[in-house]
């Protein structure tokens, strides 16, 4: 059981009449990269809020790192690192100041600080643009920075929501680097996206439909299960069922 | 304390990097305070009289130069015809209208009195009111002084008369300014606590920052003082300013009674307001909508407070409002200490209840404020 980082039994979000999530089970292993799929309005956004404390459930029970998600919320967030859709370091500060505040706020003490923060600014190559603002910064740099922000604190777990929207195919490519380095170092990943190429990447991922999870393996089992050469195509056989549009 | 800090430090960063906070902060206070007391002035002058003159005695002319002296008015028109008069009252070409009838000399002689006629132009309220005002002192006076003159012909007609000497305290020459500059100290200081501290943390839910704040473990009370404390010492900077740099600078009002005093209530005062900042924060989702709900607050604030008009003569209900309103307090203290030299003695009620407001304010908002969407 102790290698179960997130564990949901039933978890449900309504808002009024619209069941946003539909009762969803699963389980993430530590360390794995967890893909969590599926066609935009299909709630996956509203799950990893949930997940992260961000948005109460109205329904159904869920482990984060070991912690109730209803009884020990500010426990979790002590475990976890976040990645929005919209990106949400602060443009009108530098490197540097966004990395000793995210560190700051995290509880990090001035000598780790001092310590990560190099490393990251290294690891990131940023060594020229460390007192530049972050919004003058190009958008696929912001989000390699963001993603490095979110696990400074070595989190349990990462989510990360959409976290290469709009971003080239080179930086995309560095950005999983990022993540592989991170679920190395034993940080679980937990990552949605629309790129079906990323989703190979991942070790085990989810599809989710109309707010439930249709389906749930690794890619390559998914692939033979329906008889797909690519998951663009698994994509396309589940989603297609959807009733919800954009 | 470690985070609070930490959030402190990020915060005056973005402030003093803030292109457009920046100059308000300084230029407003000087701005606001140069303006307004000149401007928002209830002493009338420059009143456009015109005289109807049927008489042209010596006495008629004599009462004509006499109002002409005074230095509130202005002789637009001196003729014969209250039609043409009219016109000009018509046209705005005038405010007030002085008919002096044909018998007025024969009349003050052998009846002992006469009539004199005032038309005013009411469209501007203040002005008609006051400018009739002066206008009867004026002929008030003049018919005393006749009175002299008839009493010294014929002593048996002395008439004994009540008179009333004024004398203003606390403000001896009805200086407007002493009266302003007070009011519009607490204008700037409600300005910042109301406005600047609600747009800031609204502009962090509109940008998406708050909600990569609200998964770290900052807790509740850690982010809402790394808001407040900011903007109090802001709000601080901005009173002194407008203390030191231009009410006293400019405008030598020097405090009759403790600064120490007046800072302690501006203290507790502006925890208050920045209360009413956080809670409309809490409900607003743009930076829009807290710009439109800070004004509608603003505008009753700032109308019903006393600032322009005094609160005694308003009718009971609009009253209900100017005393639930906490610039009404402050407006007050800031007055009774800089002009009267109050102590915490007589403005222990004002303490009592700008507490009120500051833990009423302040507890609503952090109620309301929720780490969750």
């Amino acid at each position: 059981m102790q290698n179960k980082v997130i564990t949901t039994t039933n978890l449900t979000k309504q808002f009024g009449d619209f069941t946003a999530v539909d009762h969803i089970s699963f389980e993430v292993n530590k360390g794995e990269i967890f893909g969590f799929l599926g066609a935009n309005g299909a709630g996956k956004t509203t799950a990893i809020k949930m997940l992260c404390g961000l948005s109460n459930p109205t329904s159904g029970e869920a482990t984060i790192a070991g912690c109730d998600i209803y009884k020990e919320t500010e426990k979790i967030k002590q475990r976890i690192g976040y990645m929005s859709q919209k990106f949400s370091l602060y443009e009108d500060l530098t490197v540097i100041e966004n990395i000793r505040f995210f560190a700051g706020i995290y509880g990090l003490t001035d000598q780790e600080i001092k310590e990560k923060g190099n490393a990251l600014i290294e690891n990131l190559g940023m060594q020229d643009s460390m007192h530049k603002m972050v919004g003058s910064l190009p958008l696929g740099w912001k989000q390699k920075m963001a993603f490095s922000v979110a696990v400074l604190h070595e989190p349990q777990i990462v989510f990360l929501d959409e976290p290469t929207g709009g971003v080239d195919p080179v930086t995309r490519r560095q950005f999983w680097d990022l993540i592989y380095n991170a679920s190395d170092r034993g940080i679980t990943v937990f990552v949605t996206t629309h790129y079906m190429d990323e989703a190979e990447y991942c070790n085990r991922v989810s599809m989710m439909v109309d707010g439930r999870i249709a389906a749930l393996d690794t890619p390559d089992q998914l692939k033979s299960y329906y008889n797909a050469t690519s998951m663009d195509e698994v994509f396309f056989e589940l989603a297609r069922g959807a009733k919800r549009g954009e | 304390m470690r985070i609070l800090r930490f959030l402190l430090q990020k915060e005056f960063k973005q402030i003093f990097r803030n292109k457009a906070l920046l100059p308000m902060i300084f230029a407003m206070p000087i701005m606001q305070l140069l303006v307004m007391p000149l401007a928002a002035d209830y002493e009338v002058k420059n009143i456009n009289i015109s005289v109807v003159d049927h008489n042209h005695s010596s006495t008629a002319t004599q009462l004509t130069k006499k109002v002409i002296a005074s230095g509130y008015f202005k002789l637009v028109d001196y003729g014969n015809s209250y039609t043409q008069a009219y016109q000009g009252l018509e046209t705005d070409e005038t405010d007030l209208i002085l008919e002096i009838p044909a018998q007025f000399e024969k009349e003050l002689l052998t009846q002992n009195g006469s009539k004199l006629f005032i038309a005013v132009n009411a469209i501007n309220g203040t002005k008609a009111n006051v400018g009739a005002a002066y206008l009867q002192q004026i002929i008030r006076q003049y018919n005393q002084s006749i009175r002299l003159e008839m009493m010294a012909n014929n002593q048996q007609m002395a008439i004994p008369e009540v008179d009333i000497a004024t004398a203003n305290w606390f403000n001896p020459d009805l200086n407007y300014r002493y009266f302003m500059v007070p009011g519009i100290l607490v204008v700037l200081v409600t300005m910042v606590g109301a406005y600047m501290c609600a747009l800031n943390i609204v502009k962090e839910k509109e940008l998406g920052t708050i909600e990569q704040i609200n998964v770290t473990p900052i807790k509740k009370y850690q982010f809402i003082l790394g808001k407040l404390i900011p903007f109090w010492v802001i709000g601080v900077f901005i009173f002194s300013i407008g203390l030191f740099g231009v009410s006293y600078g400019v405008y030598g009002i020097v405090s009759q009674g403790s600064l120490l005093l007046l800072y302690g209530y501006m203290f507790l005062y502006l925890v208050a307001l920045l209360g009413l900042g956080l809670l409309i924060s809490t409900y607003a989702d743009t930076q829009q909508q807290a710009m439109s709900i800070a004004f509608f607050f603003m505008m009753i604030f700032m109308l019903m407070s006393g600032l322009f008009t005094p609160i005694d003569s308003m009718p009971g209900w609009s009253k209900a409002i100017a005393l639930s309103n906490p610039v009404t307090y402050f407006i007050e203290v800031t007055r009774m200490i800089m002009l009267k030299g109050s102590t915490f003695s007589d403005i222990k009620m004002h303490f009592a209840v700008i507490t009120g407001f500051a833990v009423f304010f302040n507890g609503w908002a952090i109620i309301n404020y929720k780490k969750t969407v």
